[in-house]
């Protein structure tokens, strides 16, 4: 009987610990990317969140005090933090929109009209932008659009803009600056999503009797709803807390919150009102897009990226 | 061209009866020319800057105006200082950093792609909110953080953060390979006797080799173009897009544009080679 028995514990550990083994395999193997994130991304964001709550000045450094009161003091001080908000939200909001307006025909034609074989070669005419810095292609808008630049000559004699006129530093400018810089970001989540629609969807629509136009606004678009949420929030992120568009592109009326998050570390050196600023940004971007993806009903949002 | 075409409304409806179809659909042109017109916005800059890398300018930063074709700048690449130290920097960055996100990133994929346990749900919001944080607040929180440490910036910190926000492209890029690869491989490998590290050396990683290639890639652009977060944490180092930064309001050195030129140059050729070698696995 002891004989019997005796082998059945050895073997039962054994399962345990293979069972241990397998149910431990994940965490190792994820072990060194989380530990990587929360210690070089999150504990900064944290901290960040911690130097908006301390007091102090660039000469005799800066002290924890929890000054929760930064928070009204941002937009009831000196500088008008709250108009740079808005015009970073409305600026980034217009160019998301426009990005949506131009991208999806474009995924749409790659997706539907064009035969597999010259699928990828038409995208790459897209992602070539890509293969240039994003500094020298805002910089040549620079150039272009400046007072002796060839588009801004070219739109002084065909007398849509008068001498003296810049197209430069305004709005404008520096929205489009943003489409020009964000477009790929809509079109490629886009076109994934066009792409993954099965064909015989669309057969089942037109078997229906469906018309061309509601067989698009009513197969079509809700089922590309994830690739045009993907792109929202690439492009929409990237916009709002953009100090490049506006510095290049712009002027003194254009100046926006990414701009003054920079001006705050670099020049000012006020490191609690850049990490105030930051975290103000990271918050109301959070609540828009959150928001979005409720009233939108996206599920699995992480799986969309 | 139009054969194999998957547009929505190529199947026809469903006819009357004596009704004859309209084999050949009427031209729509409005869709290609759009994209033409796209894709030749997109050009706009990349042509300004070829053309002003061979732009005879009289002294050394680029007018708008045309004075004539010349290769002198091509001759004088590292003429500027500093210039050839930011544009290694950024390959050498861009190179290690796409390397040691891979390192980290791909058994992170595995684990999210085939595995389920308690912390995977978190583990991908994580890696969401590492996409979905802009860049200027990673930026400025990271330098928060180094200033905190006492951390001297440079090249170290430039690694760390780039790393750290590659990571996330990188899982998010294999692990939709791994989820489409399926498991059959790596079930068959085990059943002809392979252990898990044997199953996954021999045949789920060869089988990978395209994904990684494309998830370096994809770091590698991500981190050679990144000027935002950079800009906070490079202390005296300094990359190409914060080298060629610093001349924006002062005049461009055209040498700024030849190397941004040679770089897209070597770019569309390697697009151009794995397209045709694609084209011809087809």
């Amino acid at each position: 009987m002891t004989a019997a028995t005796a082998p059945a514990p050895v073997r039962a550990t054994g399962i345990r610990r293979r069972r241990f083994a397998r149910g431990a395999t994940p965490y190792l193997l994820s072990l060194a990317g989380v530990a990587w994130l929360a210690f070089f991304f999150l504990v900064p964001l944290v901290s960040g969140l911690l130097v908006s709550l301390m007091t102090g000045n660039p000469d005799d450094g800066y002290q924890l005090t929890w000054n929760w009161h930064i928070y009204v003091d941002l937009f009831t001080g000196p500088t008008p933090y709250g108009t740079y908000l808005t015009r970073s939200f409305v600026y980034g909001c217009t160019a998301t929109l426009l990005t949506i307006v131009i991208a999806y025909p474009v995924a749409y034609y790659i997706a539907f009209r064009v035969s597999p074989r010259w699928k990828s070669t038409l995208l790459t005419f897209v992602m070539m932008t890509f293969f240039v810095s994003f500094i020298i292609r805002t910089d040549m808008w620079f150039y272009l659009l400046g007072g002796d630049g060839p588009i801004s000559r070219l739109l002084r004699t065909v007398h849509l803009t008068r001498p003296g006129q810049s197209i430069l530093a305004t709005p404008g400018s520096v929205i489009g600056g943003m489409v020009y810089n964000d477009l790929a970001f809509m079109i490629l989540p886009i076109y994934v999503a066009l792409e993954r629609i099965e064909p015989s969807l669309h057969e089942a629509a037109n078997d229906l009797y469906a018309r061309r136009s509601s067989t698009f606004f009513r197969v079509t678009v809700p089922l590309s709803r994830s690739g045009v949420f993907a792109g929202i929030l690439l492009v929409l992120i990237d916009t709002v807390g953009d100090p490049v568009n506006s510095s290049i592109l712009g002027g003194k009326n254009t100046w926006t919150i990414g701009q003054s998050i920079q001006f705050a570390y670099f020049t000012n050196q006020q490191y609690n009102v850049a990490a105030a600023l930051s975290t103000v940004l990271m918050v109301l971007l959070g609540i828009v897009l959150f928001a979005y993806a409720r009233v939108v009903g996206t599920e699995n949002v992480e799986e969309l990226v | 061209m139009t054969t194999s075409v998957r547009e929505p409304w190529v199947a026809n409806a469903p006819l009357a009866p004596g009704e004859i179809p309209d084999r050949r659909p009427r031209p729509r042109p409005a869709l290609p020319i759009f994209y033409w017109i796209v894709v030749g916005f997109l050009l706009i800059p990349i042509v300004a800057m070829v053309a002003y890398s061979v732009n005879g300018a009289s002294r050394n930063a680029i007018t708008p105006v045309w004075k004539g074709f010349t290769f002198t700048w091509y001759a004088h690449l590292f003429d500027v200082e500093g210039i050839g130290d930011a544009f290694f920097t950024s390959i050498l960055v861009a190179v290690l950093s796409g390397t040691l996100s891979i390192v980290i990133g791909l058994p992170m994929a595995m684990a999210l792609a085939r595995h389920r346990f308690w912390g995977r749900g978190l583990i991908s919001s994580l890696l969401f909110a590492d996409i979905a944080a802009p860049s200027i607040v990673v930026g400025s929180s990271s330098l928060a953080f180094f200033l905190s440490l006492n951390l001297s910036m440079g090249l170290g910190t430039i690694l760390i953060v780039h790393v750290a926000f590659n990571i996330a492209y990188v899982v998010a890029a294999l692990r939709a390979r791994l989820s489409g690869m399926g498991t059959q491989l790596e079930q068959a490998a085990g059943d002809l006797g392979a252990g898990p590290f044997v199953a996954f050396w021999k045949v789920t990683l060869p089988l990978l080799v395209p994904g990684l290639l494309a998830a370096f890639l994809l770091a590698f652009a991500l981190s050679i173009d990144d000027y935002v977060i950079t800009s906070f944490i490079n202390g005296s180092r300094q990359t190409f897009p914060l080298f060629a930064y610093g001349f924006t309001k002062k005049g461009m050195a055209p040498q700024v544009l030849c190397f941004g030129t040679i770089v897209f140059v070597v770019a569309a050729i390697v697009a151009v080679l794995t397209g045709l070698l694609n084209r011809r696995r087809l």
